[in-house]
């Protein structure tokens, strides 16, 4: 696995040389250099994101400078206001979400959010929710539906905190009473799976419209390590696990879990936080377009019938 | 024969039928509560509880259908509908080759049994999970079966039962699996706005992905006593805290008194007790009514 895991290296190694190669003074021969390498680079990321595995998709989808749920804010919207708190116990800060405006155009947003640096991670539980987050999610898909305005999600994490106390506040009923509530939203939901899709955790503000998925996002029942766990009894075993479970995007628009797969920048999201953002914009501008003035009742009907479709299974006719 | 056990109950009722699962055959069993040996027919005549520290035997789907519906009839819904390998998983063994082994092993061809039935005479429909199958585990049939089930309530004004014992969403299906959590509580919130009775009975063990959806969405949320009900499993948990839990830690008696269930009901006493729910819950003198939307708190 440890290979498995270095894939990016020739990338960072080749980067290094170009950012040696500008401290030089200019000539032509430094610039005809640079432009050599700056293709080969293009060239290598293409090559390399091209080939991804499930695992290596599950540390791109997981890399320290992928783009999260506040750089999305930042990128896509105008305006961002956060509210706070779900009016029961507490603000959960590994769940954010407020107003925004898209295009000018007043709309809810909401998503996990991972921290960027140690203190951060802590502070934002390294994006798993608890039950305060859910519930304050809820809130804002209500706010939003209660004013007609659009919502926009952004899956990112692990999945939902596993700890006491949010057993205790009933993590289990939080995440059912979004499962119910947003099927029944009167106003469009937007969904991207940026990052980790990580179970229960994730869904819980996954129902949808319209659910896209970048490129390199993973969407999964049980993490990796916790499926090779179980089955294989050995959490080593999480690269074989992803490859079996099926979860990177390409797999799951195959099984019409998501709509659309998003592109990334050449090399992953982390590369560029913009152009990333600049992409998925043109996707969302054109899905809320074709959502808007859907009459409620047919929304909610054409929701339901989404996710009434997913699954496979085998049916005997007895005639 | 026992006759005692008759005479403590309110209203005399048909024993449980069929064997002890998890119990070889035999005239005596150990109990899992406190460890003793017991005379198998007394437990089986006790409604599968210990009569000495009242630890409730897991059930099968089919014993449960028939301790729950009125002279144990129940007519078997959708059971055409059966799990496929849709991944082509493998782990140490083929998803397909462990199906069919289950399959062969419980008869059944899913972890979940659907049917309709009469209870104290109002007609309903049931959902009860069989852990016997894979954990009671929860793919794109089970999610099917669930689905179809609320499906006929809504159309026909049924009230809604299901008896959850599942250790929650089946991996060998992948994301589909985790997409039934959503499908089903859809499905749920059509039953709530139509105003349609439905009762979550949660038996040992409930978790995951079951917990974090249907399970907890009922009307009212019925615990059996000492069931382990939660959405991480205890293991879990303490590798994340790395503290002991608490004594009863996600048992019923802890749910209950943080909030999360509504009733507590020893199975001798279930039958009775969700029919008293039903005559507060279907009014037949009135049109069947929808709640306005938006109206619905969780
Ligand atoms: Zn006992």
């Amino acid at each position: 696995m440890a290979e498995n895991d270095r894939f990016e290296d020739p990338i960072r190694e080749l980067e290094l040389k170009i950012t040696e190669l500008t401290a030089y003074p200019s000539s032509p021969d430094r610039e005809k250099q640079l432009e050599r390498l700056q293709k080969k680079l293009s060239h290598l990321r293409r090559e390399i994101f091209s080939r991804l595995s499930p695992w290596q998709k599950v540390l791109v989808a997981r890399h320290p400078k992928r783009p999260y749920s506040l750089d999305f804010f930042r990128l896509l919207f105008e305006d961002f206001l956060q509210i706070h708190g779900d009016r029961k116990f507490a603000d959960d800060s590994a769940l954010v979400g407020g107003f925004a405006r898209f295009h000018g155009r007043p709309v809810a947003v909401l998503g996990h959010q991972k921290g960027r640096d140690f203190k951060d991670k802590i502070a934002r539980n390294f994006g798993m929710a608890r039950p305060e987050g859910y519930r304050k999610a809820l809130r804002i898909l209500k706010l939003a539906e209660k004013f007609s305005r659009p919502v926009f999600t952004f899956i990112d994490t692990p999945g939902a905190y596993p700890g006491r106390g949010a057993e205790e506040r009933g993590q289990a009923e939080a995440i059912a009473c979004n499962l119910r509530e947003m099927a029944r939203v009167r106003v469009p939901i937007l969904v991207t799976v940026t990052g980790e899709g990580g179970s229960g955790g994730a869904l819980a503000i996954g129902i949808g419209d319209q659910v896209n998925i970048l490129e390199n996002a993973v969407y999964s029942v049980i993490s990796p390590e916790g499926c090779a766990a179980i089955l294989w009894k050995d959490p080593t075993k999480a690269a074989e696990a992803a490859k079996s479970m099926r979860i990177t995007a390409q797999d799951l628009k195959g099984f019409g879990i998501v709509d659309e797969v998003i592109p990334e920048p050449e090399g992953g999201a982390h590369t560029s936080h913009e152009e990333t953002a600049e992409i998925l914009d043109r996707y969302l501008t054109r899905q809320l377009e074709a959502l808007d003035g859907i009459e409620p009742e047919k929304l909610l009907e054409d929701r339901y019938r989404k996710f009434r479709r997913m699954g496979m299974f085998g049916q005997t006719r007895y005639f | 024969m026992d006759i005692a056990w008759f005479r403590k109950k309110k209203t005399p009722r048909t024993p449980v039928e069929g064997k002890l699962s998890k119990v070889p055959e035999g005239l005596w069993v150990k109990c899992n509560g406190c460890k003793q040996i017991i005379y198998q027919q007394e437990v089986v005549r006790n409604s599968n509880v210990c009569p000495k520290c009242n630890y409730h035997f897991r059930l099968t789907a089919k014993e449960r259908l028939t301790s729950l519906l009125d002279n144990g009839i129940y007519q078997e819904l959708d059971s055409e509908i059966y799990s496929i390998d849709p991944l082509k998983f493998r782990d140490h063994k083929n998803y397909k080759d462990r199906l069919r082994d289950y399959k062969e092993r419980t008869g059944l061809n899913e972890a979940i049994i659907t049917a309709r039935g009469t209870m104290g005479g109002f007609p309903i429909i049931l959902c009860v999970m069989e852990y016997r199958f894979m954990g009671g585990s929860m793919g794109s049939a089970v999610g099917e079966k669930v689905t179809l089930a609320i499906e006929r309530c809504l159309d026909e004004s049924v009230p809604l039962l299901i008896v959850s014992c599942s250790g929650g969403a089946r991996m060998q299906e992948g994301t589909l699996s985790l997409m039934q959590m959503a499908k089903i509580s859809a499905a749920l919130g059509r039953l709530h706005e139509k105003g349609i009775p439905f009762l979550s009975i949660l038996t040992d063990p409930t978790t995951g992905g079951v917990t974090a959806s249907f399970a907890m969405l009922g009307d009212l949320n019925i615990a059996e006593p000492r069931a382990l009900i939660g959405f991480a499993g205890p293991r879990v948990i303490q590798q994340t805290i790395r503290e002991t839990l608490p004594e009863g830690f996600q048992r019923s008696e802890f749910l209950m008194e943080k909030g999360m269930l509504d009733l507590i009901v020893e199975r001798s006493e279930m039958k009775d007790t969700l029919i008293r729910c039903l005559r507060f819950m279907v009014n037949e003198n009135l049109p069947r009514r929808s709640t306005e939307p938006g109206r619905l708190q969780p």
